[in-house]
Parts: C-alpha cells; structure tokens; sequence
C-alpha cells in the first residue's frame, strides 16, 4: 500500500487542498487565509496535518471497500463459509509501526510551534532608555464588550483594536466578569481570558485592514459566556506603523476631553448626566471601566459590536439594549430618556472622534 | 431457608469468600475503595491548590502554618489506627469462629472512631469559634470538605458496623454476615489509610512547611 | 412467589408494581434501553430547534437564553442520560448471557443504578418548567456556571450528582459480575469482546465520575452553601473545574466509545461469518485506550493557559491514542476480508461506522496538536469532530445493536426493510449535517452561538446543515416507527436469529426465561456457541452442571425508595439558597432520612434471595417453548 505513494502524491494533494480550502470563507474572518506569522503557522501545521490525515483515510478506506467488495456473500453464495483466521503478528506489528511513525512525523512541527507560539519573553524586554521595545495591549474581556489598554502609550479604547502591521503585538487576558476567549480567526488562534489569572501571548498582523470589505478584522468571544456570547464580536484595525502612531498620537491628545451637563448642545447634556459615569470620552486612561470607551465612537464600525454603524441603530441600542444584547450591563443602567434626548446623544456619540 | 450452623472445626479458611454473595461483596468493596481513592486524590488535590488561598488581606492566623496544632491531629491519628489495629482483632476471630470476640473487638473500634470523631467535632468547632468557618475562604472551604469527606466516611463505618453488631447480635456468626462484617472492616482500614494521608499532607505538611 | 412464570397474564398494576421492584438485568436492561431512548428523542429535538434557528443568519426562532439552555440540556442529556443508559441497557440485557451468568453480581445494587440515574434525569428535565435549564454549557466552566442567576445551575449540578451516583453503582456492578461470575471454561481471554469492552469502560467510569462528583460537590456548595472554590475574589479558582472536569469528561468519552466499539466487534463477525481477526490485541487495544483516556484530559485546556510543556505533554499523549484506535479499526477490516458479509441493518451500521469514525478520529488527531487547536478549539471544527466521534461511533452502535440484540431483548425482529431506510436516511442527514461544520469552523464560527450575523460567509453551509438535522430527525422518527410496529408483530420463539451467532447469548433461546441458563453452561473456547454448533451439538451447549434447583435474587422496592429520597433532598438543597423557604433544610434532611432510612432497612432485614425448583423450571421451560423446553 504504501510502496505506491510517491513524493509527487503528497505535493499535488497539497496543492489541491490549498486551492479548496483557500476557496472558502471572507478574508476577514476565515482562518484559511491568514495574514499574519501565527496564522500561517498555524494553517501550514493545518495542511500538514490534513494532508497525513488524508493519507490514513484514503488507505484505510481502499482497504475496507476491497475487503467489503471481495468479501459480499451475495456474491460469494449462501453457504461460503470462510477461513476462521485467529490473526496475524506481521499485520498488527505494520499497523502499529506504521501510525507511531506518522505520528512523530506529526509530533515534530506540533511540539517546535508550541513551545514557539508560548515564547513570550520578548514582552519585557527594554531598550536603552528603559522603554519597552515591544507593542503590549492589556486586553480586558467584559459581558459583551473588549477593552484594549495600551499600557506604554497610556490610552485604552474599547470595541475595535487598533495595531500596527509588521510586527509581532503581544497580549496580556484577562476577564472581568466571566471566562471569555480572544480570537481573531484570520490573524491566529485564540486565547482564554481567566477571571484569576493574566494570559499572555502574541499575534502578528501583516495585511492593513483598509483593503478589506469593512476595513477591518472580525475578532470573536470563542467561549460561552453567557446569552450575548454570540454578539461579543470586536474588530481589528491593522494600520502601517506611521498609520499606527499616528493614532496614538490623536488619542494621546484627547486627554482631559468629557463631556459638560453645562453644554448648550442636549446630546453633550444628557451625556454628562446619563452615560459619563460610565462610558468615558477621553482615549487617555487606563483599564477598568465599566462601559466601552467611547472616543472614537465615530471612527468605528459597529454599533455595540454587531449593529451597522448607522445613528437609527445606535438610537435603537439607547432606547433599549436589551433586546439587542440580551443580558448586557448596560440596561437600566441610567433613567428613561425621551426620543429627543436619544436623537440628540445619538448625534453626539457619532460626532465623537479623532480621524481627521 | 435453614442456615447451616457451623462450628469451629467446620468454619471454612476464608468465611468471606466461602459463598458466591461473599466473594461478589469482597471483591466489590474493594473496587468500591479504587473508586472512592479517585474521589479523594480529587479533593486533595482541590486542597493543595488552594491551600492558604483567600481574599486580599486574609490574616497570617488564617494559614495552615498557624492555625493547626499537631497535638491534637497526633491523637486522632492515634486513636484511628488503634481503632484499625482492632478491627483486624475483630477479623482474626471471625476466621476462628468466635463470635464473641468479632463483637467485642468492634465494640472497640467503634468506641475509638466515636473518641476520633468527637476531637474532629471540637476541632472544627474550635475553628469555626475563631472565624475560621466553612465560608471564610477558598482555604476554609477545601479544608473542611477535605476533612469533613473523612470524617462523613467515619461517621458511615460507624454506622455500618453498629448496624452490623446490633442486627447479628442474637444471631452468632454465619456465612451470610461473615463477608459483611469482613467487607465492613476493610472499608475502616481504608479511612485509616486516608486519614494517615491527611495527617502528612494537612497538618504535618501545614505546620511544618 | 417463584412459581410466577414469566408469561402469566398480568394485570396492569402487577405489571407496573413487577418493573418498579425488580432486579433482572433483562428488564432492567429493557428499562435502560426505553429511559435512554426517550432522552434521546428530548435531546434530539433540541438539537432540532438549535440547528433550525441557525438555518439562517439573524434568526430569532429562539431567544439568546433559550438557545444557551437547549445547547446546555443537548449536551449534557446526549451523553449522560441518552448514551450511557443506551449502552447499559445493552450491557444489562447481553453481558450476563455472554458470561453465563444468572443475573449481575449485585442484583439490589443494579435496579437502585437505574431509579437514581432515572429520577437524577427527571430531575434536571423538571428545571424546564420550573424557573429555567441549565445555560452554561455541559462543560458547565466555573465563572459563567456561578454568575448564572436562577436555578438552572442548581438542577444541573444536583440532578448529575444523583444520576451520575447511579453510573457508578453501575459500573462497579459490571466489574464484580464480569469478575466472579464468568461460566466454568469462561476464561478471561474467551471473553466477548462486548464483554471486554464492558469491563474497561466500567473501570473507567469507576475512576473517572469520582471527580466529576467533587466537582458537582465543589460547584453545589459554592451555589447553595456559601464556600469559594470558585470565587477567585476569595482566593477560589475556577481552573480547577476545568481540571476535574475534563478528568471525568475525556475518559466519559471512551466510557462511551469502548462499549460502541464492543458492540461491533460483535456485530461484524457475525455478518462476515468470521472470527473476529486479531482478539488478542483488540483486548489489548481497549486497555490501552481506557489507560490513555486518563492522560490526556488538558487537550481539552490547550487555550486555558497551561503553559507550553503541558499542553506539549497532552499532545503527544492525545496523539499517542490514535494507535491502538487504528489497531481496532484495522482488525475490523481485517475481519470483513476474506468473509462472507451478508448486508442486513446491523451490518449497514456496522459498515457506515468504519469510515464515519475513521473521519472523526483523524479530525481528532489533528485538534491533538496544539497550535492548530489554538485555532479549531471552540470553533465548529469541535463541534464537527465531537459529533464524528459520537454519532458515527456510538449512535450507529446503539442503532446497529437494536435490530441486532432485539430478538433476544424482545423476542420479536425489528423490520429490516424499515431499518435500510432509516440507516440511509439517517446516515446521508448525519454526513450532511456535520460534514460541513469543518469548514464552518475553519471559516471562523465559534460554537455554542444562539445567532450569527450575515455576510461572513457562513450562511449556505449552516442552511445545508440544517437540512441535514431534519434528515437526521426523519431517520430517528423511521426507527421509533419501526419499535413500535415490532410489539405488533409476531413473537419469534428460536434460537440464534442470525443464524451464524457466535458467542453466548445466541446459543439461549428467546424468550430468555428469567433465570437464563437453565444449567450453567461449560465453555471450551473462544466463540463457544459457534464452537458447538460447527461441532454438531444440537442442544446449543454442554453443561456444566445437572439441572438442579436455582437460586434467585428476591425484588426489591428499597431502591426506588432510595432513589426517590435522594430526590426529594435535592429539591431541598436546590430551594435552601432563595433565602425565603424555610422549608428547604427540613426537605432536604426528610430526603436524607428517606434514604438512610431505607439504607438501614436494607441492611438489618435479611435477603437471602429464593430457589426455584427443579420441577419449576421444567414446567417454565415447556411453557416456555413447548415440550422439551430450551432444546
């Protein structure tokens, strides 16, 4: 059986299930068209692995239809009565080899990734003036929303991550409330968010996100965590490095920004009174608020994770979240607003932002 | 149906296992014991995982360095494997025959388990006196499911055995109940063992370091 | 009372009051297999709704809550409420006939292993109508399991706890039975491979629930009585119910799988007409994988953040597994070769099992290694494996095992003609239904999602799924069909259905009198009654001993009572946390006292069981089968 299965055999099954597989999903989110060094890893170790799994069916399916086909007793009459074979040595020795050997051949790439995809000892390094020479982002999973905290730039927001391309961004989990877990499909795997301890770990993202159909990544909650476990969605924004700083520098400068209940604008007014407490305004700050930081609301592309970023869904999401997100914090959290206030913060809340 | 009455002479080498019903319970407790050391690897693990575990700012009193006193774990310890020590008297008679010394032998047990579980009892309320109560703390929570595990497997050999004593009091020793009191006495061996465990892993390893 | 032959018309309260008390692995086997059978239809039809409210994107057929309860009972009825009674019923009904035995080892203790896990079940389905179901998933993870408000938690925990307490006395009664009461000549290495396969996954459960029952405990006290194992704000840690978890939950697989893979190694020799190619090593295999089950529960934890050496450790460990699996799945086809297969309703099963499983095994191979797993886990990929495993490897079992052991069961045939198409239909809705998830799950869907939101190109492959679920639920309806139709038709009174039966149970003819045998058999060698039967013997088996008088257990309604204060404590430990029902601690301990009570009645009266006669037993065995009785 295996005499004939020669070198060229795997490559062209490769190359066809390359094809296949790349076929299926949106860029965005599918895992069959990564673009970053983790992701790719992680889909080679994919094919490498489907392609031996490929082999073990086919093999054995050969094997049961040939046994099947031969053995049929409507073609071999009623009363054949076959040879009662006990077993064979030789036979069970060639299946056990033959698995153990494919296995390590498995085992080999798996272990090497493992232990390289859990290297993150690069997180504390330090360059000369005691500055960190890598991106971290402090990432807080809380019921149905992320907050990202960038601890060396002193900034935090909420909802959408904001990274830059070409090198490697590392993570510290954790969660809030409940388990979650962070995954970015088309970027790498995922991670756990503990309620107990802080997870770490690093992604690399190499493809800006502006070609994309909705210029961004999908970043899913992977573990269930409760009614809305399927709408803790949040999106990756991959911006070239200038593009990256450049943001940071926007959000650095929004520091000291709130808004007055004094304000002659009602939208800034019923902020002030019905969401400041909760939902800040300046991208200055660090983690541990209780609703999204809400500074570049305008610039973002969602409503509440899921919703299109439209002023009629984020009216809809005032008026009564809870039908959007069943089991959301957010509900009942202020009084009843009147549809004028809603229009009006509405509007505020979509003015907020720092792309020029 | 008439149960053969035995004599000494006529008593088989292993009444426990003499009938199909006493092999089936030997051989079934002692599958019952694999199982059930599974159930304690479990909560002593939970236990050192958590051990001096609490919320932010829980008192140094609280640890296992400060709150146990060997003293008083060393004499439970002791009266446990006395009471062991005692069960295989009861078993060494119920081999020969005497039905008189299977009982009294277990009366004794009995006695020692019951003098064990009253140092528990004061040792848990003393506990619970200080503040150190079943809610306390994770630490708090898996120290007394741990020992109360235990002392609840205590309180069910207890139970057996009396049961077993009382019901067969009047009765004398036969084929029937020679494998129950035989199973009954390896279930106490077990919770003898255990405790040993909880002694070294509890007190001797809290106290000591 | 031993002079009730087993055929006596009987009145409908005597019929009830006979299955309430009785001790008979036969009925208590058909008790199994109908309690199974019914879980199996509720969650099934859960899936159902599941599958149609994920038909298409932004669905609102069921609520967010809704959906996290079906997908919570789903689970958690499959496997421990469908499956594993499923597979009891068999191991109840055939395993003592395999052996020779009588009845099981602990009769009393067999029939309270299945009113607990009975009113265990009952219990947590009652949570539907009284204030919610469980919502955190069968894995039930510690944060989510204590932040869940309402009872939901409460009935999961609780009802696992009785029901998972019923297993265990189960599992322990299988090990001692296939211990002490094999048959003269019924050495170890003659065993059925059913009956192999029965003892390593009882000697899994055996170690594997005591952890799953810490767990329940850890997380009941921590709901109803204030501790903090997983309070990490009091130094709790919910890791550790992922740890105890898993330690039950992977080897909870193979307790399922390893009977599955028995029953067919009974099945296919049968139909190829042949010895079953290398016993040997597939005892050997079912050791090892039952060993290898215990190493490897953090493969389901490699995103947890164990760190790199453990989850390097678990996956070769995981991996590891794959060979005695394949050592099985090549004997099988070893066994077709060079045989005489004939192609009826267990066979078809058989056959679509081999590569339906192979499939699910490879997917599992590959979620073994880690980095690629950091990717598949939580993802529909899982769910696609999982389902691989369960429904191509134990759900075509059970199936196969119905038309196969229903004649001995029941006496009657289930309809072949029926049966074909209810495989076809069952088996292209199964490969249609999950097939597709792979790719879902490479595409980026996470599971256990009660919606999804368009234009992230999910939806064609969730609408063919979809399909495939309602196929799925035809087939099942196919089958219940065909159950039902079988009580109608005619009893079948012979021996060896098949026609090339091999091990014990097939040498017994149907109806199966109570006590079975009527002389214990003697066994001379692998496949006994194919032995005797290609030696001419035409009794169906040598004996061991004269016929003589039998010795029988007496029924019982202790374990039923027991059961049912187990059940009424749990009521009371459920309402104990509300604060406001002072009668809660007064239930709970009138439950208790229900239990112990009956425990101590059991104890202090004497059962020493009754004989029937020899004069009995003839004039049963002529009832029975005419004149000449079992010939």
């Amino acid at each position: 059986m295996m005499k004939g299965l020669k070198k060229w055999r795997l490559f062209s099954l490769l190359a066809v299930m390359t094809v296949f597989l790349s076929a299926c999903g949106e860029d965005y989110i599918t895992t069959l068209k990564p673009t970053g060094a983790v992701g790719k890893e992680q889909f080679n170790l994919l094919l490498f692995s489907i392609a031996i799994m490929a082999l073990v069916t086919i093999v054995v399916s050969v094997l049961y239809l040939y046994a099947f086909m031969k053995a049929r007793r409507s073609k071999l009459g009623e009363d054949y009565m076959p040879k009662q074979v006990e077993g064979s040595h030789t036979l069970e020795v060639i299946w056990t080899v033959i698995p153990i050997v494919l296995l390590l051949i498995l085992a080999v790439p798996t272990l090497i990734s493992t232990y390289k995809l859990a290297d993150v000892r690069a997180m504390d390094e330090v360059d000369e003036e005691g500055n960190k020479t890598a991106l971290t982002v402090n990432v807080t999973a809380k019921l149905y929303w992320w907050e990202f905290e960038y601890p060396e730039q002193g900034i935090v927001t909420a909802q959408e991550l904001v990274v830059p391309t070409g090198e490697k961004v590392y993570f510290n989990l954790k969660a809030a409330d409940v388990k979650h877990s962070f995954w970015i499909p088309a970027v790498g795997g995922k991670m756990d968010t503990n309620v107990e301890n802080v997870n770490k770990f690093y992604l690399q993202f190499d493809e800006e996100s502006e070609g994309l159909e909705q210029g961004v990544f999908y970043g899913k909650c992977a573990e269930l965590c409760g009614p809305s476990h399927a709408l803790m969605d949040f999106k990756v924004k991959v911006l070239d490095r200038d593009g990256f700083d450049n943001w940071v520098a926007a959000m650095q400068a929004t520091e000291g920004q709130t808004a007055s209940a004094d304000s002659a604008d009602v939208g800034e007014q019923t902020f002030a009174n019905s969401c400041l407490m909760c939902h800040a305004v300046s991208g200055v700050g660090t983690t541990g608020a209780m609703g999204p930081n809400l500074t570049t609301f305008g610039d973002r592309n969602r409503v509440a994770g899921v919703l299109e970023h439209t002023k009629e869904n984020l009216e809809q999401w005032i008026d009564d979240p809870e039908t959007i997100k069943p089991g959301n914090l957010m509900t009942g959290k202020y009084g009843e607003l009147s549809d004028e206030e809603i229009s009006a913060v509405a509007d505020y809340i979509m003015g907020l932002s720092i792309e020029e | 149906m008439e149960e053969t009455k035995f004599t000494p002479q006529t008593w088989p080498d292993k009444p426990e296992q003499a009938t199909m019903e006493g092999k089936n319970k030997f051989v079934g407790i002692w599958i019952f014991i694999c199982s059930d050391i599974t159930l304690f690897a479990s909560v002593f693990a939970t236990y050192l995982s958590l051990k001096d575990k609490g919320p932010a700012g829980m008192g140094a009193e609280f640890t296992a360095a400060n709150l146990f006193e060997l003293p008083l774990a060393f004499i439970m310890t002791m009266l446990l494997l006395t009471s062991s020590l005692t069960s295989v008297y009861a078993m060494y008679h119920l081999k020969n025959h005497n039905f008189k010394g299977v009982q009294i032998w277990m009366g004794i047990t009995v006695l020692l388990g019951l003098g064990f579980l009253a140092l528990e009892i004061y040792e848990f309320y003393h506990y619970v006196h200080i503040g150190f109560g079943y809610t306390h703390s994770a630490f708090s929570s898996a120290f007394f499911t741990l020992v109360g595990t235990h002392g609840l497997h205590v309180v069910v050999g207890l139970v057996w055995i009396i049961c077993l004593m009382v019901r067969n009091a009047r009765r004398g020793l036969s084929l029937y109940n020679a494998p129950k009191y035989y199973a009954a006495a390896i279930f106490w061996h077990f919770i003898d063992v255990i405790w040993v465990f909880i002694f070294t892993v509890v007190y001797l390893m809290g106290v000591l370091g | 009372m031993s002079s009730a032959a087993v055929s006596n018309k009987k009145g409908f309260g005597a019929t009830l009051w006979d299955y309430l008390t009785t001790v008979d692995h036969k009925k208590l086997g058909v008790m199994y297999l109908f309690a199974g059978t019914l879980f199996f239809a509720i969650a099934g039809f859960e899936a159902l709704l599941m599958r149609l409210q994920l038909m298409i994107p932004n669905s609102d057929f069921v609520s967010a809550g809704t959906f996290n309860e079906l997908l919570t009972m789903h689970g958690t009825t499959m496997l421990f409420l469908a499956a594993t009674p499923l597979l009891f019923g068999f191991m109840n009904a055939i395993v003592p006939l395999q052996i020779g035995a009588r009845d099981v080892a602990f009769p009393f203790l067999n029939s309270l292993g299945f009113w607990l896990f009975f009113l265990g079940a009952i219990f947590l389905h009652l949570s539907f109508f009284l204030g919610g179901a469980p919502d955190a998933g069968w894995t039930n993870y510690a944060s989510l399991a204590i932040y869940s408000p309402g009872h939901g938690i409460d009935f999961y925990v609780l009802g696992l706890q009785i029901s998972g307490a019923g297993t265990l006395i189960s599992g322990i009664n299988f090990i001692v039975t296939i211990i002490t009461m094999r048959a003269p000549g019924m050495t170890f290495m003659r065993m059925p491979l059913f009956t192999w396969t029965s003892l390593i996954s009882s000697a899994l459960i055996l170690f594997a629930f005591p952890p799953l029952t810490v767990g329940l405990f850890l997380m009941l006290v921590d709901r109803m009585f204030g501790a903090n194992f997983f309070d990490h704000t009091m130094g709790g840690n919910t890791v550790i119910w992922e740890h105890l978890f898993w330690i039950f939950g992977h080897p909870e697989v193979y307790i399922l799988v390893l009977p599955a893979f028995g029953l067919f190694s009974e099945i296919i020799p049968v139909f190829a007409r042949k010895r079953l190619f290398g016993y040997s090593s597939m005892v050997f295999a079912t050791i090892l994988i039952g060993f290898l089950g215990f190493m490897v529960w953090a493969h389901h934890m490699f995103t947890t953040g164990l760190g790199a050496t453990a989850n390097a450790i678990f996956a070769v460990a995981t991996m590891a597994i794959a060979v005695p699996t394949g050592m099985k799945v090549f004997n099988w086809i070893m066994t077709i070769w060079g045989g005489s297969v004939k192609v009826t309703v267990p066979m078809l099963y058989a056959l679509g099992f081999i590569p339906s499983f192979v499939a699910g095994g490879v997917t599992g191979v590959m979620q073994a290694a880690a980095p690629l797993d950091y990717q598949l886990h939580d993802s529909y990929f899982i769910v696609a494996h999982f389902h691989y495993v369960i429904v191509g490897g134990i759900v075509t079992a059970i199936f196969g095992s119905m038309h196969f052991y229903w004649p001995i069961m029941f006496n009657r045939a289930l309809s072949e003609r029926l049966g074909v198409w209810t495989f076809w239909i069952f088996f292209i809705g199964f490969h249609c239904t999950f097939f597709i998830q792979h790719f879902l799950g490479l595409m980026g869907m996470p599971r256990r999602v009660f919606t999804y939101q368009a234009n992230q190109g999910w939806d064609l492959f969730n609408f063919i799924s979809s399909i495939g679920a309602i196929l799925m639920a035809i087939g099942v309806i196919l089958l219940v069909i065909n159950i039902i139709l079988s009580a109608k038709s005619k009893p079948l009174n012979c021996r060896d259905y098949w026609g090339d039966g091999r091990s014990l149970e097939w040498a017994i003819k149907t109806p199966v009198p109570f006590y079975n045998f009527k002389q214990t058999p003697l066994v001379r060698g692998y496949d006994p009654y194919w032995l005797e039967k290609h030696d001419g013997n035409e009794e169906g088996m040598i004996y061991a001993e004269p016929l003589g008088d039998i010795h029988m257990p007496n029924n019982s309604i202790l374990p039923l009572i027991m059961s049912i204060g187990t059940f009424v404590a749990a009521f009371g430990a459920l309402y104990h946390p509300d604060g406001d029902k002072p009668w809660a601690i007064p239930v709970l301990i009138l439950g208790l006292a229900i239990t112990v009570g009956a425990m101590i009645v059991r104890s202090v009266k004497d059962d020493h069981g009754f004989h029937v006669h020899v004069e009995e037993v003839i004039a049963t065995e002529e009832e029975l089968y005419g004149k000449g009785g079992n010939k």
